[in-house]
């Protein structure tokens, strides 16, 4: 439905055809770079279930381990043992453009890579399974950080991919159809004044002639004449 | 240089302190406020990466909602010692249906 404030000019339809040039070529961009981000965005989500299910797996066989190890020492040693660590774990974070969102890059640095040195108590007090746990725990880390570099850019493009879908699809169903029957609107308006003062010259040429040459009185003279004859 | 943090209850975290991790202890009966205070107080510092017990997270769900829009941190749902929710997963879930309109990757489960 054409809005009721647009002005039926030649000015405003050049305008509104521009902008519906521009809505066309920015819904076709915006339609590609949704298809491409949804590519992206399928691929990466499997990546991020399949690592999910390898850490949490991970995650729970370390948890069986600790839970031994709790079995077998008082709750204090435990506490002592974890109290100090050791190691030390620092993350760098660069980001990766992928259709426009920023998706981070982690790489981590750890103090020591000796990873027997990473244990921050002796072996005497402790039981064995502790270590196996720790152990496993240690295994699993780097995956870890993988899922959360994966988790993070399936949210981040999960927002944008909706986001774009929105504009998608406002473009198309709203703004475009709108412009359309707006520019056809005018162009019907702008087609009756044309006719309109077409007709309306067209009148007055038949009145200045009239002026002119007395047309009409002629006409009355010459019946009256061919009255008097009969 | 940014850390990476872990919370949750002691049982389920303690394991990571050992990996250079920074452990904060959120038990059980700490309140959702504490919980939801100390997730935002880590964010606003130099953690990029803040792993959370599931069983926590279930508590302060519109605080972890909320840092999925963020370009950082990144919180990620981790399994406790008390068995897998299934909450991870499912936050996994909801990116593809946020992104497909409807879930294509998992099935129903």
């Amino acid at each position: 439905m054409a809005s009721s404030t647009i002005i039926p000019t030649r000015m405003e339809l050049t305008r509104l055809k521009k902008k519906l040039v521009t809505a066309r070529k920015g819904h076709k961009l915006l339609k590609d770079k949704r298809d491409e981000l949804m590519r992206q965005f399928l691929i990466m989500v499997r990546e991020n279930k399949e690592l999910r299910e390898q850490v949490e797996k991970g995650i729970a066989e370390a948890n069986r381990g600790f839970a031994l190890a709790r079995s077998s020492m008082s709750d204090e040693a435990v506490r002592v043992a974890f109290m100090a660590p050791k190691q030390k774990v620092s993350l760098d974070v660069s980001y990766n453009n992928i259709m426009s969102v920023n998706v981070p890059v982690y790489t981590f640095q750890t103090r020591t890579s000796d990873a027997a040195d990473m244990f921050s108590y002796g072996y005497a007090f402790t039981s064995a399974d502790l270590d196996d746990a720790v152990t496993q725990l240690a295994d699993v880390f780097p995956q870890m950080l993988k899922l959360a570099q994966t988790e993070k850019s399936c949210q981040l493009m999960a927002a944008e991919i909706e986001k774009t879908r929105r504009r998608v699809n406002a473009l198309e169903h709203v703004m475009i159809p709108q412009l359309e029957t707006d520019i056809k609107y005018i162009s019907m308006k702008l087609d009756e004044n044309e006719r309109s003062s077409q007709i309306r010259l067209m009148k007055v040429k038949d009145m200045m002639l009239e002026d002119a040459h007395h047309y009409s009185e002629k006409a009355e003279a010459r019946a009256r004449e061919k009255e008097a004859a009969r | 240089m940014y850390k990476a943090a872990v919370m949750g209850d002691w049982d389920s975290i303690y394991g990571f302190s050992a990996l250079g991790l920074d452990t904060f202890r959120v038990e059980a009966e700490t309140s959702a406020e504490e919980a939801a205070d100390t997730l935002k107080k880590l964010s606003q510092s130099k953690y990029e990466v803040i792993y959370i017990t599931e069983s926590l997270a279930k508590r302060i769900p519109a605080e972890i909602d909320k840092y999925r829009l963020m370009p950082s941190p990144a919180v990620i749902l981790i399994p406790g010692i008390y068995g897998n929710t299934g909450d991870g997963l499912k936050a996994v879930k909801k990116s593809v249906e946020q992104a497909v309109g409807s879930d294509i990757i998992f099935g129903n489960t």
